[in-house]
């Protein structure tokens, strides 16, 4: 299978480069590379990518930077490439328009299944009001949600949450994030109710809720959907 | 007597003679050309000897060498290198001094210095030219140099008393003593009287005036014969001393030991001098002591004092200071602890009739308490008179001339009272009220007041109240004899309570200064760092002397540091100076002394500690030096504590890190070479052959989990690093423990797979503030252990629960649990159980801990009473009511 779509590294590490390049041809990616901040700029512009990994620790530029600059006219999917106990800098990158990230050193499946979930989300953007989601589907114009085609009761708060996360899956959201969406700004810090929110409606919408499989936790920074 | 071995050598002897051999090896050697005046040829043989020797191959330089324009002396200059004088500008005039510092930069072997006795220019380092000697003489460099007889301080006077010149430039005799080799160069006076006549000394015009003053026959006789038996009295010494060291048999040292009591006049000075040169030809060992009472020295008294001291001190004498008030006892007490056979005393001055009385009285004692120590009385001479007008004139009226008034009012004021009741109380009575009105005011005022109180008291009482009144005359005759005693008995008992006013003054002076001291010793002692010191320091002294002082105190690398805005520079060099040489320069010192400040050297027992310097207005008196010393060296002996402290504490510093960094290094290059050797092995058998995809699958698998022990070695290291540098900042956040407990499982998931595992959450769990990242790499290490430890199949139980304020959590499995001993140790770094398996680092459980703690947390381990280890994390938690916040929200 023949894909068209081509993805843009931004790595000045050769070695994390070169075994991007591997995992991603033989996944039948195209790839285009660039070692530096500015070439990634130029890269961008020119390779015409689906996608973006973009490593916040480039020698010329502060990675945050490159992604502002990216974001005002690129609006596919940006993955950020990180190292560990960097929460502060991940939840920037977040907030400043990444759609996700991944810490070094990872596992290639992983970022596989995260390329793959993004670059699909980035191309259904239909108007279909039915999003689904294995045994649960959302039917935005009715504002109605099914388990197992059971009904769900939901409270409005619960089902704005869902909408919020479902319409952004594989994406993180962060805590900040969703707190402004859905209670606005002056709730911002107010993550207990989000906690609150989250266990009800993972008891509503998951098979097992002490184990979630499409409300997931990103340790210290907010809320992946879809698996 | 017992009369001991003569062969025996005295063990006091014996040491000291070694103990100056000693000395004299690290020092480098001084010889003398010693002469008995000038244009006997000293600078000349100085220069032939000094030839001599650079024929030999010596390094040989001139520092300073004086021609006096004489031309054989300046052919013989030629062929040596010469140090170029330092120039100084002193009251706008151009002097050249000897250049110091440059000749102990250039370190030759011997150095050619004219003129010992020389006084240097205002400014220089040392005040004498023989102290730069000694100093050049410390660094290892021997000295030439030349001597004439009259400098020497125990002949400066006979030398006066011979030309009638007073010799200023002397040097002590020490010197004499310090010298390795003393050439006596001699001229017979006729040849030295052609010479001058000839214009070899000096130039025609200066030596007619020069002959008819000084050069003499008469004169020059005398000089030459006190250079002769000096030189003569060292050779026979120097033959003593060899057959002594060499126990050769022979008239050993007489045993003589002469004690020379010394006063505050002038004339002790002349008496130090004699018995100095007595004791040379005598061949005796010397002190002097000084007995202090009660009776208090006038500022004069004190500067004398302190330069006869000064006097004892360059004439090589130790003197004993001590406290009697019966000075003949004191003085025999001493004299029989310390063997002494020939005690000097100067011939008692008449003052006036008391002193008289005492001093006569202090002779006679003396020597009826002497036994068989001898007496030697020695006569004074006009030196003594002079002081002796000098004295009578200063000695009552000490006081102010405000006391005198106060006084006299209280005796005109108590007389009118008297003379209003006088007819009550009869006239009689008046003296006693008078009486007592003296004695009281002696509580109070001095002795001047107090005479003036005794006698105008007594013209009042003769005046206004003894019949017939208001005349001087008086009728009875045992009214006559009444104003007589009135007045001794008024004088006696004003003199006697002032008296004892002073003792207790001074007693009250030394109990101040010893309950100082006690106070500064107990400050010093709450003290723990050498700032706190030091800032005690400051206060102690600006309290107890009231003058500015600074303290520099040496760096980490030994070097003085001296960052001061108040110090010129030159003031910042003395300083330096005092570090070096541990001995006190600046003002009111011998070295440098044009300095506003006194500099005195901080020395502990050991360690050199710094340099104090202290802006003093007058000179230390000898009590007030001595108690200055003592605090110096009080808190000197604290900063060398704290000094030798901080060295300690570095070392065990150094030590610890060291030690850690060896285990680490030693714990991590072992965990670290196992995955990466894996690895390697691995992907080459991989590379290098063909193998079926089974074989193939278990060699990826290796690699893979080579690389996930690698990553969870970087993971701890990394923790470990950021504990150990305090980069630990909690980011709390509200978190729903389920989160939590999923989170650990998933990421364990592989490695619980073989167990049996389980979370327990009460379902009425609240919402706790934690940071979740920092108690999941908690719960993760304290699992993971269990992973570790447990055999498979086992139970692993992780269990939350709240209780009053405290998050609770434990972790337990069915392993072998702890051994009873290493239950404390198992948090402690590179802890590693008896039983583990490889793949840890003894990093994961103190990283909990350290997170743990971080939390305000605590964690314990114990072993489960069925068999199994039981971790136990307490932490105390903020919590959120669930049912509120629905309540709120909906």
């Amino acid at each position: 299978m023949e894909r068209d779509d081509c993805i843009l590294i931004i790595d000045d590490e050769v070695q994390i480069r070169r075994l991007l390049e591997i995992t991603l041809s033989a996944n039948e990616y195209k790839i285009a590379e660039a070692k530096t901040g500015k070439e990634g700029l130029t890269m961008a512009a020119l390779s015409h990518p689906s996608l973006i990994i973009l490593d916040l620790g480039l020698p010329d530029a502060d990675g945050i930077d490159i992604l502002k600059k990216l974001r005002e006219w690129f609006f596919k999917p940006i993955i950020i490439l990180t190292v560990k106990n960097s929460e502060s800098d991940i939840i920037k990158a977040l907030d400043n328009g990444a759609n996700d990230f991944i810490t070094k050193p990872f596992r290639t499946g992983e970022l596989m299944a995260r390329i793959r979930v993004a670059i699909r989300q980035s191309q259904n953007q239909t108007d279909n009001p039915l999003l689904e989601f294995g045994s649960l589907s959302i039917d935005l114009s009715n504002h109605t949600a099914r388990k197992n085609n059971i009904m769900l009761k939901l409270t409005s708060t619960e089902y704005s949450l869902l909408v919020l996360l479902a319409k952004n899956e594989g994406r993180v959201l962060t805590h900040q994030f969703i707190l402004k969406e859905i209670w606005g700004m002056g709730y911002i810090e107010q993550t207990q109710y989000l906690r609150v929110f989250v266990a009800q409606l993972r008891k509503k919408i998951e098979d097992n809720p002490s184990m979630p499989e499409l409300l997931n936790t990103v340790s210290g920074i907010g809320y992946r959907f879809g698996s | 007597m017992i009369d001991i071995d003569d062969n025996r050598l005295n063990p006091d002897e014996l040491l000291n003679s070694l103990k100056s051999e000693e000395e004299k090896s690290k020092r480098g050697k001084l010889k003398i050309f010693f002469g008995m005046c000038a244009g006997v040829g000293k600078t000349y043989s100085m220069l032939k000897a000094a030839h001599e020797e650079k024929l030999k191959g010596i390094d040989i330089i001139i520092g300073y060498v004086e021609t006096h324009n004489r031309k054989e002396t300046a052919e013989l200059v030629e062929g040596f290198e010469i140090i170029k004088r330092k120039k100084s500008n002193y009251k706008s005039t151009n002097l050249e001094e000897m250049d110091l510092d440059a000749i102990v930069a250039r370190k030759p072997q011997i150095v050619l210095v004219d003129e010992l006795a020389h006084t240097n220019v205002p400014g220089s380092r040392h005040i004498k030219r023989f102290h730069d000697i000694m100093e050049i003489l410390e660094q290892g460099i021997n000295v030439y140099t030349t001597l004439n007889v009259q400098h020497l301080e125990s002949r400066s006077d006979t030398v006066a008393q011979i030309t009638g010149i007073v010799v200023r430039e002397t040097v002590p005799d020490e010197i004499f003593e310090i010298a390795d080799d003393i050439e006596l160069v001699d001229l017979p006076p006729d040849e030295l009287l052609q010479r001058l006549s000839e214009g070899k000394v000096y130039s025609a015009d200066k030596s007619k005036g020069a002959i008819e003053n000084f050069f003499r026959k008469g004169n020059i006789t005398a000089l030459r014969e006190m250079a002769l038996r000096l030189v003569a009295d060292r050779v026979d010494k120097q033959l003593h001393d060899y057959m002594q060291q060499k126990r050769i048999k022979g008239p050993w040292k007489t045993g003589l030991h002469i004690l020379v009591a010394m006063g505050c006049s002038p004339y002790s000075a002349k008496l130090l001098r004699w018995a100095k040169s007595l004791s040379y030809s005598m061949d005796a060992k010397i002190q002097a002591i000084y007995v202090e009472t009660t009776h208090n020295l006038t500022t004069k008294e004190q500067e004398q004092f302190n330069k006869n001291l000064n006097l004892a001190k360059q004439l090589g004498i130790k003197v004993r200071i001590i406290t009697s008030n019966d000075k003949v006892k004191a003085i025999i007490n001493f004299a029989q602890k310390e063997n002494i056979t020939h005690i000097f005393v100067g011939k008692p001055r008449v003052r006036n009739l008391f002193s008289m009385l005492s001093l006569g009285n202090f002779v006679n004692k003396l020597i009826r308490y002497s036994g068989n120590i001898d007496v030697y009385i020695l006569g004074s001479d006009h030196l003594a008179k002079d002081r002796f007008k000098n004295k009578v004139s200063i000695l009552p009226f000490t006081s102010n001339l405000s006391q005198y008034f106060i006084v006299s009012l209280y005796i005109s004021v108590i007389s009118v009272i008297c003379l209003i009741f006088k007819n009550f109380i009869g006239y009689q009575v008046v003296s006693f009220v008078l009486l007592f009105l003296v004695s009281f005011l002696a509580l109070f005022f001095g002795t001047g007041p107090i005479l003036l109180a005794a006698s105008l008291s007594s013209i009042i009482w003769d005046f206004l109240f003894i019949p017939p009144q208001f005349t001087l005359h008086i009728e009875k005759p045992e009214d006559m004899l009444m104003l007589l005693m009135f007045f001794i008995i008024a004088l006696l008992n004003g003199i006697l309570t002032s008296r004892v006013r002073r003792q207790e003054k001074k007693i009250r002076i030394r109990e101040e200064r010893t309950h100082a001291l006690y106070q500064l010793a107990r400050d010093l002692a709450n003290t723990n760092t050498i700032e706190d010191v030091s800032k005690t320091a400051y206060k102690f002294i600006s309290e107890n002397f009231s003058i500015e002082c600074m303290i520099f105190l040496k760096n980490d690398y030994n070097k003085l540091q001296t960052e001061n805005d108040q110090l010129s520079e030159n003031e910042i060099s003395i300083a330096y100076w005092v570090f070096n040489h541990i001995s006190k320069a600046g003002k009111f010192t011998n070295t440098l002394p044009s300095s506003d400040y006194t500099f005195y050297p901080l020395h502990g027992n050991t360690e050199n500690i710094g340099v104090i310097a202290v802006k003093l207005k007058n000179n230390f008196t000898q009590g007030e030096s001595e108690y200055w010393e003592t605090c110096l060296t009080q808190i000197s002996g604290k900063y060398e504590r704290e000094f030798l402290r901080n060295t300690a504490k570095k070392a065990y510093l150094l030590n610890e890190s060291d030690k850690l960094y060896k285990t680490l290094f030693n714990s991590i290059s072992h965990e670290l070479r196992i995955p990466v050797a894996t690895i390697m092995g691995a992907s080459d058998t991989l590379l290098s052959q063909t193998y079926p995809e089974e074989i193939k699958h278990k060699l990826y698998l290796e690699i893979n989990t080579a690389s996930i022990r690698l990553n969870r070695l970087i993971e701890n290291l990394l923790n470990m690093s950021r504990l150990e540098t305090g980069r630990i900042s909690l980011r709390t956040d509200w978190c729903d423990i389920n989160d939590l407990a999923y989170k650990v499982s998933e990421n364990l998931r592989q490695e619980l797979l073989p167990f049996n595992y389980e979370t327990v959450i009460p379902s009425d769990m609240p919402l706790v503030n934690i940071d979740f990242g920092l108690l999941e790499q908690v719960l993760h290490n304290l699992i993971l252990n269990s992973t570790q430890h447990a055999p498979e199949g086992s139970n692993i139980r992780m269990k939350f629960f709240y209780d009053n304020a405290y998050l609770i959590i434990n972790i337990m499995d069915r392993g072998e649990g702890f051994p009873e001993n290493d239950l404390n140790l198992v948090f402690n770094k590179f802890y590693r159980g008896s039983n583990a398996k490889t793949g840890g680092t003894g990093l994961g459980l103190s990283i909990v801990k350290g997170f743990v703690e971080a939390h305000n947390g605590t964690v314990t381990a114990s072993n489960r009473k069925n068999g199994g280890a039981i971790f136990t994390i307490k932490i105390p938690v903020l919590t959120t009511d669930i049912s509120k916040i629905k309540e709120n929200i909906e």
